[in-house]
Formats: structure tokens, C-alpha cells, sequence
């Protein structure tokens, strides 16, 4: 067990045996060992605007009263931040299992889901991503790489990484540059790496702790068969979701892939890394933990370790760091399900967040997940912070300090 | 009551649309089918007739595209039956689509025919309005709302500018749906995929519909951009001015 790992987390034998939970039985099975502390609502960061706690909807989803949970609005307001799973002392698997049993019941009753969380669904379905952009559109972002991006069904022959780019970094404005600065970054370290372009299907973390079981599965399917055409050594991803999922969860389904996110990938490449990271960031930055790499994945040593080896960074911690760190709010749908939980909460918890990290008087937050830029970035705006702080994924400061600021393409 | 439902496939925008070869046809390799949105309203206002008052309903659709996949998700969202249609060229314009569905449905007798309006590759007629003409049943288009009332239904009909009628239309008719009282119903991919399992889609096989009027494209072209476009310069408030200046000119102010 990893330093920070929460005692719910799935790292031990069987931890996914029921990914989700149906009958009756099922609830009982899962959820008897609760006793009803309240840690959960009282950890959980939106159990104000929520109907019903976890606690409340555990027990009377026992007593078979699943549907006066259903109707509520506390199976929308989840964005899977893992804080109850961290801190409940029976390790129930309340984020993993709970909620996305409570969405696949509704989805299931046919109630109407909300507008944007429906349309991300059909989406993913129908396209692979949940932007609900062409396959063809996926490779877009390479011609402003400035560096040989290869595609593995062009490449014809083993690669050592297979690198899983996924949906934002492909597609969102924002996030192609990180995926651009990773591709820089790849090659100056050396690494024969290769993405899966057109083919590439999201992994599923937001679809799987959103509810929708079939889409999950479906996705799980895809991707393996995928996966079983390329021979590579191991799988590197841009987005701590998929790095959830494909370490925590596929593997339960049978699925095992050695994966790292890119901050455990490059931190330990820092002794080739470092030489290259001549140009001085002059900067305070904080580094903002998220939910998938920290609390779930006690990865909290690497990105802070990356950010030190860049010159002239000096490091300031947010007063809720590390397994404390308060969630963006897009994970596990949140990113679909942001009119709902502001219409129910007042705030998106990256406003909440953006006032922590102005308070460390940083210049810069630093991040690790595609979410986090435009959702920092749409906060410093929303709570009249604009100019105040910039929001950089590490990908970008590693490539600033390796080209100097918008310095030439090695 | 029973009702039919027409599903159409258009051209999918999600991917950029090109040109083929000979200049009059959308390329179609890497080009896909969707269902037109406005039929997708139409079966979401079929369901919604059917659980309120109870019905058959029974989807139709021409095969090509991805008519198998519409047809599998409207059996899991409630549809009883799914008729494939099968015999004709692919894609065929909206003119042949009407001469289609209308022998398609002969042997159905459905009390209602529901189907979507301005799908985004209707350039030779509605196939609503079409079909009802060739079937001469009455026809109301661009519904937001179809309800049954004494064997009859009630509909509400836009018109531009904002306006709307209630209209009474007895049965059989044809509607063209613009939107249903609600979104579509979200079906769990889990439950298509039981669909493709444990159902299957009827095959319907008609003569090609020849005899059908058709369009002949000369050619076929993305939008042409014109420079006409004047860009006003200034601070505001000279740009206030010569926006005045020049809708004095036009006549358009005094």
C-alpha cells in the first residue's frame, strides 16, 4: 500500500469484484458494514447543497427506499473527489461503488438526466470522447507539435511507450498545448513513444463513475482489443483519470497494463531531464494535488519533484495539500455536471480552490490533469481574479524551462 | 393506436464533409450517417404517446447509414417492432424516401406517421409533407407537441415569428415533428446491447422507387467566401458615428 492510499482504495484482492451494485442483495453486501458515522458527509466537500448525504442514501438504499434517493439531487452533486472513501473508517467503496450505482439505477428507471451529462454520454458512445468530436479530428493537435508525433498503426513495428493522449489533451483548446509540450518533452528525454491517433477511444473513468455500466464496459472492450494489436512496453497517460481507472479498475475486469501518469514517468527520468531544463522559471508556484493521482493514487512526491528541478522555482504548498487538497470539481462527470451543482451549490469547487491558491501568494498553479487549466482558468475570471495568478500544467513549465518562453522547437 | 415512426440518416457534421471526385456527391469515405435530430423528437413523441395512452409503435427505416444502430436504440428506448427497409440505392434523395416508406407502410395501416422536419439534407421537399401527399392523408409539419384527444390528435404547430396554432387533425395523419415536449430519452448502452442480443429488425424488401421524382446535381460545393465585409476603425464613438453615417446613407435611418 502506497504512503496516503485511502483504506477504501482498490489496491487489494477482489477490491473490484462488484463494480457496480444492483439488487437488493447487492446493497446489502456492500453496504451492512456501514455504521452510520457520518465521516462521509461530513468530509464531502458538496454535502451542504445535497438532499441526502451518502450517509442517508446508504441507509435507505438498505432499507430498499432506493427510490427517495433517486429522486434527489445528491447523485448529481458527486464529482468523485474520493474524500469520503479516504476517510471512512469502514473502507466502503463510496465513490467507486455508491454513486455510480445510484446513476445507474436512475439512468436504469429512465429519469431525465441532466442536458450536458446526457449529451457527454451520447457522445462517448457514438465518438469515443466525450467532447463529441471526429476520430479523424483526434491527431489535430500533432501538427503543432513541431516534433514527429508517430501513430501506432503507421509505425509498423514494437515501440517502448505506448502513450495514451486522451480526450482533452486530443481535442480541448486548452489542453492541446499540454499535449504538444509532452510530445517536446518525450523527444528531448529520448523516448520511442507512440499514440494510438484516430483509434484511441476515451478509457472511461468519467463514464464508469458517472453510471453508465454498459458504456464502461463497453469502452473496457474496446480498448483491449485495441491494446492487443501494438506491442509496446509500457503505457504513459496525460490524464489522471485514465491513470485511475487502468490501475485501479481494469485490472479487477482482468485487464492489466503496466501504466504510469507522466509525472511518475518523467520524475524518473529526472537525471536526463534535468540537464535539459536550462532556461529559469522565475517564479512562486503551489502545486494543486488531484483526486485521481493523490487521495486515490498517493502519487504526491513526483509533480513536486518535476517542479523543483526546474531553475529558479521556488515551491509553496496550499494550506489543503496532498491527501487534504480540495477537488476541481470535474472529476467522475463533474465536468458534465457543472450547471447542476452550481444551480444546487452556489460555487464550482475550483472557485473554492482558486481562493486557496491565491492565498499561498503563488504566481502560478501548477497542475497535473487536463481538467484543471481551463476550470482554474474559468474560476480566476468567474471570482474576480483575473490577471492575478496563471494556471500551468507542469507539461508546460518543464517545455518552458527545456525552449525557454515561447522559444524555438528543438 | 398504432403509430410509425420514419427514421432518416443524414450526413454526420462531425467530421469535415468533402467533395468526391466527380464534384456533384459528398465523398463518403470517411463521411458517416446520424439519425436527423428531429427524427430522434419524433420517437421521443411516439413513447411519449405510448406511455400515456398505450400504443404499437413500429420504426421504419431505409438501410444505409447506420439504420441497424437507430433501429436497435429505438426497440431499447420502447418501440414494440423495427422494420429495415431494404431494396433501395443508398442514400436515396427525400422524393424516393417518400415513394419508400409510403409501400413500406402498406400493409402496417398506422393511425399516426411521425416523422422528423428539416433534416439538414432535405434540399428536394420534406419527406413528411411528401409522404402525406402520395398517401393523401392530412399533414401537419413542425409540431412541438402531438396529443391524443377523442381519436383524434392535437397538435402545436410553429410558425415563424414566434407564432403558434393548436390544430386538430383527424386520423390517420401525418405529423413532422420538429421537437418533442421533452429531450429524448437517454437509453443505457447496456440495454442496446441486450437489444442487438434478444431482438431482431424485420427486413422489408421493396421495389426500387424509380418512377420517384429526383434531383440531378450539376455541382456540388463548399460556401464561397466574398469580400464584402467593411471593417470600421476607431474608438467607439467614431464608430457609432460612421455606423450612423452609413445607415443614413442606405436610407435606413433619418
Amino acid at each position: 500500500m502506497v504512503m496516503g492510499e485511502p483504506r477504501g482504495a482498490a489496491s487489494g484482492e477482489g477490491a473490484h469484484a462488484s463494480l457496480f451494485v444492483g439488487t437488493q442483495q447487492d446493497w446489502k453486501r456492500e453496504f451492512n458494514p456501514c455504521i452510520q458515522c457520518g465521516m462521509c458527509g461530513g468530509a464531502c466537500p458538496l454535502a451542504f447543497a445535497m438532499d441526502h448525504t451518502p450517509r442517508r442514501a446508504i441507509y435507505l438504499a438498505k432499507e430498499g427506499l432506493l427510490d427517495r434517493v433517486l429522486h434527489t439531487n445528491m447523485l448529481w452533486l458527486c464529482v468523485s473527489c474520493y474524500n469520503c472513501t479516504a476517510r471512512c473508517p469502514t473502507g466502503l467503496k463510496i465513490t467507486d461503488i455508491l454513486f455510480p450505482a445510484l446513476r445507474d439505477a436512475a439512468i436504469n428507471a429512465g429519469l431525465q438526466l441532466p442536458g450536458e451529462f446526457k449529451k457527454a454520454l451520447d457522445n462517448t458512445y457514438r465518438y469515443g470522447n466525450s467532447l463529441g468530436e471526429g476520430p479523424r479530428k483526434r491527431t489535430e493537435w500533432t501538427k503543432g507539435a513541431g516534433v514527429p508525433v508517430p501513430v501506432a498503426s503507421q509505425l509498423r513495428r514494437p515501440f517502448d511507450v505506448l502513450w495514451l493522449v486522451e480526450c482533452y489533451p486530443s481535442y480541448h483548446p486548452r489542453n492541446q498545448g499540454q499535449a504538444q509540450a509532452m510530445a517536446r518533452i518525450l523527444r528531448a528525454v529520448g523516448v520511442d513513444f507512440a499514440i494510438l491517433g484516430p483509434e484511441e477511444h476515451c478509457v472511461g473513468d468519467c463514464e464508469r463513475l458517472a453510471g453508465e455500466k454498459g458504456l464502461f464496459e463497453s469502452l473496457v472492450e474496446y480498448n483491449a482489443s485495441l491494446l492487443d494489436k501494438y506491442e509496446f512496453g509500457e503505457i504513459i497517460t496525460s490524464d489522471p483519470h485514465a491513470f485511475n481507472s487502468l490501475t485501479r479498475v481494469y485490472p479487477a475486469l482482468g485487464k492489466t497494463y503496466p501504466v504510469k501518469h507522466y509525472v511518475q514517468f518523467l520524475a524518473e527520468r529526472l537525471d536526463t531531464l534535468k540537464p535539459l531544463l536550462t532556461h529559469r522559471v522565475e517564479a512562486r508556484i503551489t502545486y494543486h494535488d488531484n483526486c485521481c493521482l493523490g487521495r486515490m493514487c498517493g502519487l504526491y512526491g513526483p509533480p513536486r519533484d518535476l517542479l523543483r528541478a526546474i531553475p529558479g522555482v521556488t515551491l509553496v504548498e496550499m494550506p489543503f495539500a496532498r491527501e487534504n487538497a480540495l477537488c476541481c470539481g470535474g472529476g467522475g462527470g463533474g465536468m458534465w455536471l457543472d450547471t447542476v451543482i452550481w444551480q444546487a451549490a452556489g460555487e464550482r469547487l475550483s472557485d473554492r480552490r482558486i481562493g486557496h491558491a491565491l492565498a499561498t501568494g503563488a504566481g502560478i498553479l501548477a497542475v497535473s490533469c487536463p481538467f484543471e487549466t481551463s476550470r482554474f482558468e474559468d474560476s480566476l475570471k468567474s471570482t474576480g481574479n483575473d490577471g492575478k495568478m496563471v494556471v500551468r500544467d507542469i507539461l508546460e513549465l518543464l517545455d518552458e524551462s527545456i525552449r525557454g518562453r515561447g522559444g524555438a522547437v528543438a | 393506436m398504432n403509430i410509425a415512426v420514419l427514421l432518416n440518416m443524414v450526413p454526420d457534421l462531425v467530421e469535415e464533409l468533402e467533395i468526391d471526385a466527380s464534384g456533384t456527391a459528398l465523398d463518403t469515405q470517411w463521411m458517416r450517417y446520424v439519425l436527423s435530430e428531429s427524427d430522434e423528437h419524433a420517437l421521443e413523441q411516439a413513447l411519449m404517446l405510448k406511455d400515456r395512452h398505450g400504443a404499437k409503435v413500429t420504426v421504419l427505416a431505409l438501410d444505409y447509414g447506420e439504420a441497424e444502430e437507430a433501429l436497435f436504440s429505438s426497440l431499447a428506448k420502447g418501440a414494440d417492432e423495427a422494420i429495415k427497409i431494404t431494396g433501395l440505392a443508398a442514400a436515396p434523395g427525400k422524393q424516393a424516401a417518400a415513394v419508400a416508406f409510403k409501400e413500406a407502410l402498406a400493409t402496417l395501416a398506422p393511425d399516426l406517421i411521425l416523422t422528423g422536419v428539416f433534416a439538414i439534407d432535405d434540399h428536394d421537399g420534406h419527406t413528411a409533407g411528401l409522404l402525406a401527399g402520395l398517401m393523401d392523408l392530412p399533414f401537419v409539419g413542425v409540431t412541438r407537441s402531438v396529443e391524443r384527444v377523442n381519436g383524434r390528435v392535437v397538435v402545436q404547430k410553429e410558425y415563424p415569428g414566434g407564432f403558434a396554432a393548436e390544430i386538430e387533425v383527424g386520423l390517420p395523419a401525418v405529423i413532422g415533428v420538429l421537437s418533442a415536449p421533452q429531450p429524448p430519452r437517454y437509453v443505457p448502452v447496456a440495454r442496446i446491447r441486450e437489444t442487438r442480443k434478444t431482438r431482431a429488425l424485420a427486413d422489408r424488401r421493396i421495389a426500387a422507387a424509380e418512377g420517384a421524382p429526383r434531383l440531378t446535381v450539376r455541382r456540388l460545393f463548399k460556401p464561397e467566401p466574398a469580400e464584402r465585409a467593411e471593417m470600421l476603425a476607431g474608438s467607439s464613438e467614431d464608430v457609432a458615428k460612421q455606423i450612423v453615417a452609413i445607415l443614413a446613407d442606405r436610407g435606413l435611418v433619418r
